[in-house]
């Protein structure tokens, strides 16, 4: 792709300072869209485009926005959702702290969309960086009349406000971060209401990914039917992939949505590292089902990745080697999971607890006969029970990891230990 | 009112009502733990979940609300598997310790258990989670976060109903627990409900723990008697000894709770200072008596009094305590034994005594609002103008009925009024005024006695004998019945009957029954709205 659209930091040095992004047709988007177009007309641009949400699950942007009340006398908020705390996944911080402009572009243009005067940036507490380029961006855009008062002289008013959240993955979790945004505790609320109807201190509210927003003001600039060619017409657009793991070029890499795992892999992140050949990968972050090798010649986007029983989720590919020992990789996982689990609803708090003590037990060589078949039960009561899918999110892969290489499971428990030699010590549940 | 099929039975229920509610009007439990009537919905537990035809995946019951043809299935196959996956995640780290777990008997893990779980254990004892135990978080609250399920009733109680929040959840996943927040004591007026809400044994009130089994406990409904509120309670209790009181639901009046003094002012009807055995003054001792002799001694003290003074030198003053059968047939003999009118109520509060806004309030009797409708507390300083006679020497006989005088209208006063009269005191307890007295006949306490009370809002309720009154104590109306008998006058065989009296004589009661009344109380005849009001308003 010759231009890139959303690591434009790679084409452009120092786009993220406002005078270098103004300089680079910064801003005209959302000028166009607030003095030429209807907060409709940009809404259906954006329906139009098919911008699917970047966050995992995919959905349709300008539907969510559709589902706004018409009727309501509350203020409408709009949170751009940069807790960017999947596995794997790191390409939100670098849109944030080198793309700055370009997602306060997207959150003008949405804003403006949805009728919101309110957004709320609701950063990952780790990302100091990231916090910091947007207090400096945003001030620099006030400064240049891209937010505050009446900006462009379209009467549109907008302030933006970065939260900083204090390191937890369950913020990320649309109403976990409103709830947390709000001052409390972030428990997932139950659903329905959505935030659309109900968000944000009871109002209506939007909570978009950063890099869904940091796609909008190329659809407005450039129209919903560039944007569609760019990748699978159901689901399309510029797509960062985070290559990470045992290949020879970890990194971001912007390209169309759908591109091929296999390419990915081997021609952009150069391969497996010395040669070695691939045993697994997690292709969307470590919350779906993990791929064998013989699965990966597949196209990166919603659709085809539903189709055989994936998930894009946030593009976060994670490559593991021949070497890797499954088991040890599982742990990691859950051990995630355990850590992360908010603890409102009884099967994910426990059960995330659970699978991780099984596990460090298993890796450690103790496992029992019956471990494999407790853990798969497990995940069955796990599933689809609570008021958010992070348990779900933690039975799936683990549910993947166990058919895929039960082998490696049960050589564990046979053998007494990991039968790669791994001297890594589990950490204790 | 939509139509809907719960388990195969079709129902009609109110529009509103969630799948928990409408179940239990078939008389099916759906298992739940953070659900509470009285508190937000939290959905947290995941106990109840159900299956609705049309829905892919279970719902839980406590968050959705009755649709026109919803078909509901709580013991299907996927249910029950549901409902025990629940039970074990609950129970993997739970520290299983009923045997020293005050909760026993009456805990939900277990009960819930042996209905819906009764699996192995899959997880040994030295892999769950440890927490504190025996944290004191307040004056009355233990709490064991090993044994808490995280449900968060506690949590919405204190966040949603006394909007003190002392308590949180803290830490992630399976190390959450729930404690104070820094720099606070779980010291609200109301802090007892928790260990209420509580569904198992995380939360116990100090005053119970270790006890008593509750298995051994015999329960009984009857009103608390602290202030005017009239909480409804329910009084546990083994061979005459209280142990607790419990509030119990009436949404007229104290909905799910009731204040931490009332709940603890079973102490304070147990007490050493108990009257057991009728007393007459001998030179300035107390001499102990049976009831005959007392009663024989009573005639004596009257007949000396009719030959120097006449009818006027009578009058009775009855504490706000008094049930409405014990003021009635108190009033009933002065006025037709003793040809007197000289009758009135008397209610005192500590002056410290506020209504909180909640359930607490200022007038610390039970029945005022009862003596005010029986006409004897009008507001005209009558028990003033008795005390004022007595003090000139115009009163030579006077009944003190449950009140303690001395504390009520201050030591000189009292002792100004009483010094020139014979004082017959009928009470529970010994008091400052018990000096001054010439014969005590011991009356029952609060819980053991029948007897009807009308709260501050004008509701008729009922006291319910939980068990006989110790000693030779007897219950104030059966001790007035009595007298009465012994006076000439008429004698009373059972509390309905005394109020079936009673309701003649006074118009507000007209057209109840004692039996009428009920475990929830009704509303003063003349509260009530007319049956047709409301469709004449529509």
């Amino acid at each position: 792709m010759a231009d890139r659209i959303l690591l434009r930091h790679l084409d452009v040095p120092d786009i993220r300072k406002l005078e270098v992004y103004v300089e680079h047709g910064g801003y005209e988007a959302a000028q166009k869209a607030l003095t030429s177009l209807s907060p409709q007309d940009v809404t259906s641009q954006v329906k139009d485009a098919n911008l699917r949400g970047r966050g995992g699950a995919g959905f349709v942007a300008g539907m969510k926005w559709g589902f706004l009340p018409k009727d309501s006398d509350k203020p409408v908020y709009l949170c751009a959702n940069a807790d960017e705390s999947e596995p794997g996944t790191f390409k939100d911080r670098a849109l944030i702290e080198w793309n700055t402009h370009t997602l306060l572009e997207g959150i003008v243009i949405s804003a403006y969309a949805i009728n919101a005067h309110t957004a709320y940036i609701y950063i990952r507490g780790e990302f100091a960086l990231g916090a910091k380029r947007l207090h400096e961006a945003i001030e620099a855009a006030y400064a240049g009349g891209f937010l505050g008062k009446n900006i462009f002289g379209s009467g549109f008013d907008l302030d933006v406000y970065v939260h900083r959240g204090a390191g937890a993955y369950i913020c990320g979790e649309e109403t976990g971060l409103i709830q947390s945004l709000e001052g409390k505790r972030a428990y997932p609320r139950i659903k329905p209401p959505f935030p659309a109807v109900y968000g944000l201190f009871g109002c209506p509210t939007i909570v978009q990914n950063v890099e869904t927003l940091a796609c909008v003001p190329s659809i407005i600039h450039k129209g919903p039917v560039w944007f569609k060619a760019i990748g699978p017409e159901t689901g399309p657009g510029p797509k960062i992939y985070c290559v990470s793991g045992h290949v020879e070029k970890p990194g971001l890499y912007e390209l169309p949505m759908g591109m091929s795992l296999r390419e990915l892999i081997y021609d952009y992140a150069g391969g497996i590292q010395g040669g070695k050949h691939l045993k697994a990968v997690m292709p969307g972050g470590s919350s779906f089902p993990i791929l064998t090798p013989d699965e990966i010649d597949v196209n990166m986007d919603f659709d085809s990745m539903r189709a055989i029983g994936a998930f894009l989720g946030t593009a976060g590919i994670i490559v593991m080697d021949e070497d890797t020992c499954m088991v040890q990789a599982l742990e990691i996982i859950d051990r995630f999971y355990h850590h992360e689990s908010c603890g409102q609803c009884s099967p994910c708090r426990e059960g995330t607890g659970w699978l991780h003590k099984l596990l460090v037990r298993l890796e450690e060589g103790n496992g029992q006969p019956e471990d494999i078949d407790l853990i798969d039960q497990i995940c069955t009561n796990m599933t689809g029970n609570t008021v958010c899918v992070l348990a779900d999110a933690a039975a799936m892969p683990t549910r993947s990891y166990l058919s895929k290489f039960r082998d490696e499971f049960v050589a564990h428990i046979t053998q007494g230990g990991c039968p790669l030699r791994n001297d890594r010590q589990p950490r204790a549940a | 009112m939509p139509n809907i099929e719960i388990d195969g039975q079709e129902i009609t229920v109110e529009a509103g009502l969630n799948l928990i509610q409408a179940a239990e009007r078939l008389g099916i439990e759906v298992p739940h733990y953070c659900y509470h009537p009285g508190l937000s919905i939290s959905g947290n537990c995941r106990m109840c979940l159900v299956e609705i035809e049309k829905m892919p995946k279970l719902q839980i019951a406590c968050n959705t609300r009755v649709n026109e043809g919803m078909v509901i299935r709580t013991t299907s196959p996927k249910v029950k598997a549901a409902q025990a996956a629940v039970l074990e995640f609950l129970l993997i780290n739970h520290p299983v310790d009923c045997p020293i777990c005050d909760q026993a008997g009456e805990c939900k893990l277990q009960d819930y258990y042996m209905d819906y779980g009764a699996y192995k254990s899959r997880m040994p004892l030295e892999a769950k989670a440890a927490k504190d135990k025996a944290v004191e978080i307040g004056p009355q609250v233990m709490l064991d976060q090993e044994r808490c399920i995280l449900c968060a009733r506690c949590t919405r109680f204190l966040d949603e109903v006394t909007k003190t929040g002392e308590l949180g959840i803290f830490e992630r996943g399976d190390h959450c627990k729930i404690d104070l927040f820094p720099g606070k004591t779980l010291d609200n007026p109301y802090s007892m409900n928790v260990v209420d809400v509580c569904p198992v044994g995380a939360l116990t009130a100090k005053d119970f723990r270790f006890q008593a089994r509750v298995w051994y406990l015999e329960k009984t409904a009857s009103i608390c008697t602290r202030c005017e509120t009239g909480c409804n309670i329910d009084i546990y209790h083994r061979r005459g000894r209280m142990y607790r009181f419990r509030p119990r639901q009436n949404m007229e009046v104290n909905e799910f709770w009731m204040c931490d003094e009332g709940r603890l002012s079973y102490r304070a009807l147990q007490q050493e200072s108990r009257i057991l055995q009728p007393l007459v003054r001998a030179e300035t001792a107390f001499r102990q008596t049976s009831w005959d002799g007392a009663l024989q001694q009573l005639v004596e003290i009257l007949r000396h009094a009719a030959a120097e003074g006449g009818r006027g030198a009578v009058a009775a003053l009855i504490g706000a305590k008094a049930s409405n059968e014990e003021a009635y047939l108190l009033a009933r003999i002065l006025r037709h034994q003793l040809g007197t009118h000289q009758v009135a109520g008397l209610s005192w509060s500590p002056d410290m005594a506020a209504h909180d806004g909640l359930l607490i309030r200022a007038d610390k009797n039970p029945n005022t609002r009862g003596l005010k409708t029986l006409g004897l507390l009008n507001g005209g300083g009558e028990a003033d103008q008795i005390l004022h006679a007595a003090d000139q020497g115009a009163i030579k006989i006077l009944f003190v009925f449950g009140i303690d005088l001395v504390a009520a209208v201050g030591q000189a006063t009292a002792e100004a009024a009483l010094a020139g009269v014979k004082l017959i005191l009928l009470d529970t307890d010994y008091t400052d005024t018990t000096e001054y007295a010439d014969l005590v006949l011991p009356i029952a306490a609060a819980p053991e006695t029948d007897g009807s009370c009308i709260n501050y809002a004008g509701r008729v309720q009922c006291l319910r004998q939980a068990f006989p009154p110790p000693g030779q104590v007897k219950t104030g109306w059966e001790a007035l019945a009595l007298l009465s008998t012994r006076l000439g006058g008429p004698d009373s065989v059972s509390i309905s009957e005394v109020f079936a009296e009673l309701t003649a004589a006074v118009p507000a009661l007209a057209g109840l029954t004692y039996g009428k009344i009920g475990p929830h109380g009704l509303p003063l005849p003349a509260l009530q709205p007319e049956p047709n009001a409301a469709e004449a308003l529509a």
